[in-house]
């Protein structure tokens, strides 16, 4: 967290509502996300209980496992579900565009993309392990699941590992992404409860955001957005229905546990979707449909599930790929967001303020080599802490880099190195004039390539050596679901 | 210095009539949770039952457990603990090496319960002269906690013949592929490390290295999905470390009761039936007496959360939004004080001047960013 964010969060607690921190959306939100709530049996690691899902919040669908302890129903849930959510990521597979890249094969990339919407990060988990404990099943052999089960499994899977992809939206925590766009007057641990978080951020007429949030911790009122659900719930009202053995009553009885969180998340969706959208958001965007479209490619060609756990190579690639993606990820948000850029303001590293005089037509160089490079003289109250030298980049003119001359007394001289083109003079609009606002930052968006790891084939021997391709075994697919 | 004694007494005179709460090993693992709280310290010194006294406050605890969990978890122990262990020696053999012939199982529960904390100690006093490598199921320990006994019952202890005592630990949340959730496994090892100190005790007073007890407690877990048990060592050091720490300043309950103002007491005063006569007001008015150190990390640590919370909301103090925010305000203590310096409407104490101006700064970039 960061001084600005922890200012908002005091500021909340003083106006009885959450503060904004973010002034663009960051997370793109798609024409037909798939809402998913999951319940799980207390006390089991991945025991299904229920799920509230749907595109439509006129119209969820309830999928329950009327005696949860049931392998049998337990299945049934699966396949259900896998009835459910199948034909939506496989709707989106129709239509795609060619995409060419240099030196390599042109792909297909679907035009869009399914989207998971859960209510906290803890569904995700949930998620990821359901996923795990269908995927390796066969369709064949001593325990058959239908057919759609284990590719369920490796689709949940799939969604659950996108949901740990720094700036992908395939899968979204409503918690994460509200937290990420507004500051509530309370602590980041009290903000996973989704009815409390939405009730800072909009509490409902003639409540204030704490009593909002107050009532949100009664779980006879907001029941938890799970997927652990209420223990005087379970003690109360679940086991008895269990008991009694009539699937009606346990399906109505969760249904009350379901309603008041889908409603939540319908809410924390138009919320969202009342931002606008970021500029770097259809970019990332791009990637998530680029990786769907490659995981649907796999699944079709007959590739093996997922495997249990990644050899070191992919481990280490993996890593390198997430932590590149982190980094991206936090500048794009600068330079779509100058709430967000502000953060940097005040650490020195982007400074924002008015041109005050221009020296469009400076050049560098003699003869061929001559080069445009305008200086540009900027006024800025900011608390630079850049040297002379820094390459800078600006949100305002993105294909452009500049390099800093001078900095004192808050006049930063600079000038502008990279996009100018090849002209004598400035093409009109990329020099900026005098008197408008500017903001410049050394934070760029050009990051080395990915790391040099060995192939998987080349694995060092003290990592094990090369990976035998994971193949599932008859155990895996008989692996216990007690 | 106080006596232990007098310490005792003015313990038991700030819980007064009310019965003491035994601290099982959980309370006791909690205790190193926020080192820094007087009011937690007195009142688990005292033996205060904060369960109760939250509720009476109004304020009850939201740590409900699900019947489902308490269901499995009993099932999953069943399972580990029958035919004498059956299971459990599979698994110890495996992961401590336990030598196929040597098993002796003793079962302490048999014994009533009043002599089963003197026949654990004959049971361990003989293993630890050799003359037994067993596994001991239910035995109970005992430690010293600010002058009173908690009574301590660690799921099964195994000792190794001519070597050492382990403490085995049975959890019924799943390790799949290899890995479990961190809290439950970090928790799992808080209370490990109870025993392992209480075994430690109990050796050293028999007069036995107290070393003959691991630090390498055995986590038994079930495996996947299934209801499988798995076996995994795990090294407490640093709970160990921990706990001592926090127990040895629980010493310094002396000068917390010697700064109480006289007559303070967190007596709930029951009545015939149990339930408390003391007025609400009266049972707040003497425990806001004693400082608190609320941080959320309460909520999931200490009884009495809901209480302190509301206290440090309406102190307004900037505590109540974590720790991490009030590092990042470099100590300033109140809401009012942190926005009066971000607004400019209050000078910079000595030593303020780089936060407040911070502040200053992120309000003013604030204001300009949402305009
Ligand atoms: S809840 Fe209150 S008494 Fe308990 S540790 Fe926190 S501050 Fe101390």
């Amino acid at each position: 967290m960061s001084i600005l964010t922890s200012l908002a969060r005091l500021r909340a607690i003083k106006e009885g509502v959450a503060q904004p921190i973010a002034t663009v959306r960051h997370c793109h939100l798609g024409r037909r996300p798939m809402v998913f709530v999951p319940l799980r049996l207390s006390g089991e690691a991945a025991a299904p209980l229920a799920v509230m899902l749907g595109t439509d919040r006129d119209a969820p669908e309830l999928l329950v496992v009327a005696q949860p302890r049931n392998r049998d129903l337990r299945f049934a849930f699966t396949a259900e579900l896998a009835r459910v959510l199948l034909p939506y990521v496989e709707s989106f597979l129709g239509q795609s565009e060619t995409v060419e890249k240099k030196n390599a094969d042109p792909y297909q990339r679907a035009l869009d993309a399914p989207q998971l919407l859960l209510p906290n990060p803890s569904g995700v988990a949930f998620t990821r392990l359901l996923g795990r404990s269908t995927r390796f099943r066969r369709p064949d052999g001593p325990y058959p699941v239908p057919a759609e089960v284990p590719l369920l499994g490796r689709w949940l899977t799939y969604f659950a590992e996108r949901a740990a992809h720094p700036g992908s939206s395939l899968t979204l925590a409503a918690t994460e992404e509200l937290g990420r766009h507004w500051a509530s007057g309370q602590s980041g641990l009290e903000d996973a409860n989704l009815a409390a978080l939405l009730g800072w951020i909009s509490p409902p007429p003639g409540r204030t955001g704490p009593q909002a949030a107050q009532e949100a911790e009664d779980p006879l009122i907001w029941p938890p957005a799970g997927p652990a659900t209420d223990p005087g719930f379970d003690a109360e009202v679940l086991a008895p229905a269990i008991e009694s053995g009539t699937v009606e009553r346990v399906t109505e009885a969760l249904r009350t546990q379901l309603a008041p969180t889908w409603r939540l998340m319908w809410q924390a969706v138009d919320l969202l979707r009342a931002l606008p959208e970021g500029a770097s958001v259809a970019t990332r965007w791009e990637s998530d449909r680029g990786s769907f479209s490659m995981m649907a490619e796999q699944v079709a060609e007959g590739a093996p599930p997922q495997a249990r756990r990644d050899g070191a190579v992919a481990a280490a690639s993996r890593l390198s790929r997430m932590e590149r993606a982190q980094a991206a990820f936090e500048v794009q948000r600068a330079y779509d967001d100058p709430l967000v850029m502000a953060e940097y303001r005040l650490t020195g590293e982007a400074f924002a303020g008015e041109v005050i005089e221009t020296d469009p037509e400076h050049t560098e160089g003699e003869g061929r080599s001559r080069k445009l490079r305008p200086v540009v003289l900027v006024k800025t109250d900011d608390p630079v802490r850049l040297s002379p030298g820094a390459t800078l980049g600006t949100p305002d003119r993105r294909g452009q880099a500049a390099q800093l001359v001078d900095v004192s007394d808050g006049l930063v001289t600079l000038k502008i190195t990279k996009g100018m083109g090849r002209g004598r003079t400035p093409a009109p609009g990329s020099v900026p004039e005098p008197g408008e606002r500017v903001c410049y930052t050394s934070l760029t968006d050009d990051f080395q390539g990915s790391a040099a790891l060995p192939d998987r084939d080349a694995t060092p021997w003290t990592h094990g050596g090369p990976p035998q391709e994971y193949v599932p075994n008859d155990e895996d697919a008989q692996e216990e679901w007690a | 210095m106080a006596t232990v004694g007098e310490r005792v007494s003015g313990l038991d005179s700030l819980r007064g009539t009310t019965p003491a709460k035994p601290h099982d090993a959980r309370a006791i693992a909690a205790l190193a949770a926020n080192p820094g709280c007087a009011r937690r310290a007195l009142m688990d010194g005292a033996g205060v039952d904060k369960d109760a006294a939250a509720r009476h406050l109004g304020f009850p605890a939201p740590f409900g457990q699900s019947p489902f969990a308490i269901t499995r978890g009993n099932a999953f122990e069943a399972l580990v603990k029958a035919d004498g262990c059956a299971e459990l020696l599979r698994l110890l053999r495996d992961v401590l090496r336990l030598p196929i012939d040597e098993v002796a199982y003793q079962d302490v529960q048999n014994v009533g319960a009043h002599l089963r904390h003197a026949h654990t100690r004959t049971l361990f006093d003989r293993a630890a002269r050799g003359e037994q490598g067993t596994l001991y199921d239910h035995p109970l320990l005992s430690l010293k906690i600010a002058g009173h006994t908690a009574f301590l019952e660690p799921d099964v202890v195994a000792f190794q013949h001519g070597g050492r005592f382990h403490i085995v630990e049975i959890k019924s949340f799943a390790v799949i592929d290899g890995q479990a959730d961190p809290a439950s496994v970090s928790a799992a090892a808080r209370q490990a490390a109870v025993y392992v100190l209480a075994l430690r005790t109990l050796l050293e007073e028999l007069g036995h290295d107290p070393l003959l007890v691991a630090h390498d407690v055995v986590l038994v877990c079930p495996e996947n999905f299934a209801n499988r048990p798995m076996a995994t060592l795990v090294d407490v050091r640093r709970q160990l470390a921990v706990l001592k720490r926090q127990l040895a300043r629980m010493t310094s309950i002396d000068r917390l009761l010697a700064e109480l103002p006289e007559g303070v007491s967190f007596d709930l005063l029951p009545g015939e039936d149990g339930a408390p006569t003391r007025s609400a007001e009266a049972l707040a008015e003497a425990i806001q007496q004693v400082s608190a150190r609320y941080a959320p990390d309460c909520l999931s640590t200490c009884d009495l959360c809901f209480f302190c919370r509301d206290e440090a909301r309406r102190d307004g103090a900037s505590d109540q939004l974590g720790r991490q925010v009030r590092d990042e305000l470099g100590g300033v203590a109140t809401v009012e004080e942190a926005l009066a310096l971000a607004d400019g409407l209050r000078e910079p104490a000595p030593g303020q001047e780089e936060i407040a101006r911070l502040l200053r700064d992120a309000e003013r970039l604030r204001r300009e960013c949402l305009a």
